[in-house]
Parts: C-alpha cells; structure tokens; sequence
C-alpha cells in the first residue's frame, strides 16, 4: 500500500508521518504518533469518542483522511492541561463526577471545549446540543451537562 | 440527598465516613486527561490483528474449511481452526462445577448460531485479516433451527446441542429450578381472585462504548501478557489455561481498566484464541470486536418469558403464587444456568406469601448465546413481578402503594426458598417513597416497620 507524507501540528507540536493512503486520522493520532486520548468506539462516526479539534472544528477522527490534515492544527485532550494544571473543562468534569468509565470522556471533553471556545455563557440547551454526538453509556448525561456548565461560569468568573 | 439515622438506629454503627460524603473517583484524573490506558491503547511492533470468519447460518453442519485462498493473501501469518485449540470445548462455570462444558473455542464440525466463530485469521494488519477472512470457504449443510423456547422445550424440536442432549439445562433437581412452599393449589382454592398474566423482553445488547477485545504479547519466554477488557479477570484466567492446556503461571492477565462493561465483558471470548494466536505466531497479537460484532456478536442479556399465577385476597394478601420462568441461553450456556437458577430464588419478590411454586428453565435456542447483564435472572422478572403487583391492586380496587405494604417482607418471615428474612428495609424505603413521590398512604401503613413493631 502506497504511503503518504503528512505534516501537521498535534497539541502545539510539529509532527511528519509516513501513513498509508485512506488511514484515517484516528489511526494516525493512536497508531503512529502514540497519543491515545481519542478512542475508537464505533469507527463509523456514531459515538464521538474519537472526537478531536482541527483547526477550531470539532471533528470524528474516525471519519477524517490522514492525509487530508497536511498543514492542520489538530488539538486532542492529551494536549489539554497546560503546565500541569488542568483545563477549567477537565477540572470540572473531575469535580462533577461526570466521568464513570472513562472511554467517552475525552471526546466529551472536545465536543464542550469548542462550545465553550464559541459561546462562552451556553445555556442548558446548548450544552445538550453541542453533546448530541457523543453517546456516554454510563452516566446518563446529566452529571456531564453540568461539568460543562460549571466550567463556563468558572471561565467567565476568571475572565471578570 | 438526605441520610435518615432515625431508621434502624439501634442496629447501625455510627462513625459513618464516607457514606454520604462526595469523593474524588481514583481514576478520574487519568479520564479527564486521556491518560488512562485501556487494552487497545496498548501498542506493540509487529502486532497481528486477527479477524474471525463466523457463521452465516443459525445451524448448520460444516461439511468442509477451505483456508488455502485465505492463506496466500498478502500479510496473511495465520489461519487457525478448531484443531489448533488444545482444548476446544469448554464452558465458563465449570469453574464451579457448573457443566457439561458444551461450546467450542472455534466451531468443530456444527454451528448452533449465526455469528458463531469458525476460522481465525491472523494477518499484518486489520484491513488485510478481513480482506483475508471473506476468502475463507466454509462447505455447510444447514440444518433446522428453532428460535423460540416453548417451541423448543416440544417433543421433536431440533436439538441445538448435543453436549446437553436436550434443549434445556439439567439441574440437579431435573429439567428445572424448584422452590416449593406451602400448598399452592389449596392457596389458589381459598383464594378471592385469580390472577393468571405472561411476560416477555427480547435480547437487550449492554452497547458499552469501548468494545470487547484484547492485546497479547509474547514475554519470550513462553509466557504471554494479555491487555484484556475483561470484567471477570479470575474467570478468564483460569479457562483460558484449561482451553490452552496451559498452566496459570504462563498467563500474564493485566485489566481493571474496562471502557463500559454492564455484565457484558463477563465471558472468556476473545483471550484463549489471542492467546493461542500470540503463541503460535510468536508475535502480539491483536482481536477487537468490530462495533458490528460487538451489537451482533457478544452475548446480551437473555429474552425471558415469566408466567405469574396469584391468589389474592379481598383484603389485599396474595395467598398463593405459582411462576415458570424461561431464560433464552440461546445456543450455549455460558452464565444463564446460574441466571436462571437466580430467578427461582427472586421470583416470590420482596413479598411474604404463605404458598409459593416456581420453575425455572434454562432453555437452548440457535439465537446468539445469552449471558450476564446487571442483575441477570432478576431483572426481567422484577419488571413482571411489580407489573403484576399493580394488576392485583387494581383487580381488587386497592392502591398499589397499600398494597405492597400489606405484603410486603419483614424481619422473622420464612422466605420461600427458606431463607429467614432479616435487615429488610422494605416499609421504610417505601415509607420514604410515599414522602418524596407525594403518595400518600394511610396512617397505619406509615406506622410499620419491618420489625413487625407497631404494625
């Protein structure tokens, strides 16, 4: 199978890898890189575990071409927590008991942060809806809807 | 969420810490991160992914394998069939003595259930295992299947499998699980009202969002380490070293870190034949379930049929019931004679009734085998139970709250299957329920408890 050269920026980081044509970018991210944090739940872009930001869009991993990336700037949960200290997102979300499992979790956590990165005060219903692609099967939602709301009302405390 | 003290005040220790209290989860850190490793984030080189070539027949004899195309496919390593497996045939809870052991590792001359595994491939990647699997011929002569228990409990039916010889589950105490108590005839005769009602729920799959799967890698010295999603870390170890004829000591099980489970992971499916893959190979090994196979391959929680026959009282006692459950193992057992045997004990429910039959039949079908799932061989019943509960409370124009107090179990009864009732909190949570529901019921019933003090 033919390789191909991809360049992009994982976390702030430059990366190059050689993948095979038609790999996806999940397989790319876990396989050859090494960063584990998006999951393949479904590998058919049902369950958002795989779910990563590129270039400020949430994004199924699972469904994005690896070779389609070149030039990208990618962001994945691993590369969340800045000098140690956790984002407002994870601490809320550690805070809130909204993680049981775990396998969702990060995907969770990309889905919320390009919500918050857009509307900084979302309602309950904007929660849900930036959420509606990620199936949790443990917690019922709600612990996790209200990590997200906390974080937002921790965000804007830190903004005044 | 409030703690009463007041209930049971007498019994309880005090100097509660943690109950009530929030902490921290352990492993909440590593989620939020996306630090924590589970199975699949575990990465060797040279690792061989292994594909299963499965049944694409209820029931069926297999004439012949041909494997020589899969074989000659690029990246193929591997092609492993029955005759590989030291010990094909096996069951999880011989374990505890729970036999006859009545399902093969990889089918060996029959297939009882569509999705059944037959041939496994192992090849350099995954795309080349599956191409490598649809080249696998598999000759089958398909033979009569039957999908529903009563129709297979009929004299005549298709046998699903021959290792039992029958198509239910032969207890110790016959074709199924007995609780007698008391004379339930002459409880029915004596009875105001008669209430005869059937129940049934189909296959529920648990879906957890990481699928079932494992990662071995050979230590080079003729033991393996396994990265399994297990939930039954002991159950898999000690069958995979009777599949394997392997001793324990070779069998390096590493798990804890299970991506959803909900009794769905409790069975020993994909390690013995990664294992068996990794030794024969010499290479780690990789077997995830796809999320097709996961929703259409793992075992789900059993269909069950529950028929409940009450006498009731105008006044509100159930005086005799009498039940026959049916769990669908579907085509092996693998936990549903336990499940089944489970439901003879719960079936009278949180109740007191002087006069209590049940059978429960552990029964084989050619649908995918069925096993545990939170609260297997109660839940389903629960369900029929409190339906039915409601049933008689209407039958006898009675609130359905009332009415459960009236039966409901207290310290010091003789339950059915003669165990002594004791620590029921059953008035109380009720009591509690009719508060926080806004429910009321009258005086004498918020006036209980289940120490038969002021009742």
């Amino acid at each position: 199978m033919a390789k191909v050269p991809v360049q992009f920026t994982l976390n702030g980081s430059e990366k190059a890898e050689f993948v095979e044509s038609g790999a996806t970018l999940l397989h790319a991210l876990r396989d050859k890189i090494g960063d584990t944090s998006p999951k393949g739940g479904c590998h058919q872009g049902t369950c958002g575990a795989c779910s990563v930001i590129i270039d400020g869009e949430l994004r199924l991993s699972c469904l994005t071409l690896a070779e389609t990336c070149g030039g990208a700037d990618i962001k994945t949960t691993a590369g969340l927590a800045e000098g140690g200290v956790l984002h407002p997102l994870q601490r809320a979300f550690l805070d809130a008991f909204a993680t049981q499992c775990g396998f969702c979790t990060p995907g969770m956590i990309m889905a919320a942060k390009v919500l918050l990165d857009r509307t900084p005060n979302p309602s309950r219903e904007d929660v849900v809806e930036a959420l509606s692609g990620n199936i949790c099967r443990c917690t019922g939602y709600e612990p996790i809807i209200q990590a997200v709301l906390i974080a937002a009302r921790a965000n804007s405390q830190n903004a005044a | 969420m409030e703690l009463r003290k007041d209930y049971f005040a007498d019994v309880r220790k005090d100097g509660l810490h943690e109950i009530g209290q929030g902490r921290p989860r352990l492993d909440s850190p590593g989620h939020v991160t996306g630090k924590t490793a589970y199975f699949a984030d575990r990465n060797f080189p040279g690792m061989l992914h292994l594909k299963m070539v499965r049944s694409p027949h209820h029931h069926a004899r297999i004439r012949s394998i041909d494997t020589s195309q899969a074989e000659k496919h690029p990246g193929v390593v591997k092609v492993l069939t029955a005759k590989d497996v030291p010990h094909n045939v096996y069951t999880i809870l011989i374990l505890i003595q729970i036999g006859p052991e009545d399902e093969t590792v990889l089918a060996d001359g029959k297939v009882r259930w569509k999705g059944e595994a037959v041939v496994a491939v192992l090849a350099e990647t995954e795309r080349a295992a599956q191409e490598a699997a649809a080249k696998v011929k598999v000759d089958y002569e398909v033979l009569p299947a039957v999908f529903d228990m009563e129709e297979a409990l009929k004299p005549g039916a298709p046998l699903v499998n021959e290792y039992h010889g029958q198509n239910h589950y032969l207890y110790d105490s016959g074709e199924c699980r007995k609780v007698r108590f008391g004379d339930v005839e002459a409880g029915f005769a004596g009875a105001d009202h008669i209430l005869e009602q059937s129940y049934q729920s189909s296959p529920i799959e648990h879906a957890p969002t990481e699928t079932t799967g494992c990662v071995v890698a050979p230590e080079g010295n003729d033991r393996f380490t396994c990265y399994t999603n297990t939930q039954a870390m002991f159950f898999t170890l000690d069958n995979t070293s009777i599949i394997l004829q392997m001793p324990g000591s070779k069998l390096h099980f590493v798990g804890g870190t299970v991506g959803g489970g909900f009794g769905g992971k409790v069975d020993v499916i994909v390690e013995p034949i990664a294992i068996l893959a990794a030794k024969l190979t010499g290479r780690p090994v990789c077997f995830i379930y796809s999320r097709e196979e996961e929703m259409q391959i793992s075992s789900p929680r059993a269909a069950e049929k529950v028929v409940i026959k009450d006498g009731v009282m105008k006044d509100g006692r159930i005086v005799a019931r009498k039940v026959t459950g049916y769990t669908d193992a579907g085509a092996y057992s693998r936990h549903s004679p336990y499940g089944a045997q489970k439901g003879a004990a719960h079936y009278p429910g949180p109740y007191t009734i002087p006069n209590v039959w049940i059978d429960t039949y552990c029964v084989y079908t050619n649908r995918t085998p069925s096993s545990a799932m939170r609260g297997f061989g109660v839940t389903i019943g629960d369900f029929a139970l409190e339906v039915q509960m409601d049933k008689l409370a209407r039958l006898i124009g009675m609130d359905p709250l009332e009415f459960r107090f009236i039966n409901a179990y207290r310290d010091g009864d003789m339950k059915a299957h003669r165990q002594p009732t004791e620590g029921a909190a059953l008035i109380e949570c009720m009591q509690e329920a009719s508060r926080a529901a806004n429910w009321p019921v009258a005086e004498k019933y918020m006036a209980m408890s289940s120490y038969k003090k002021g009742a």
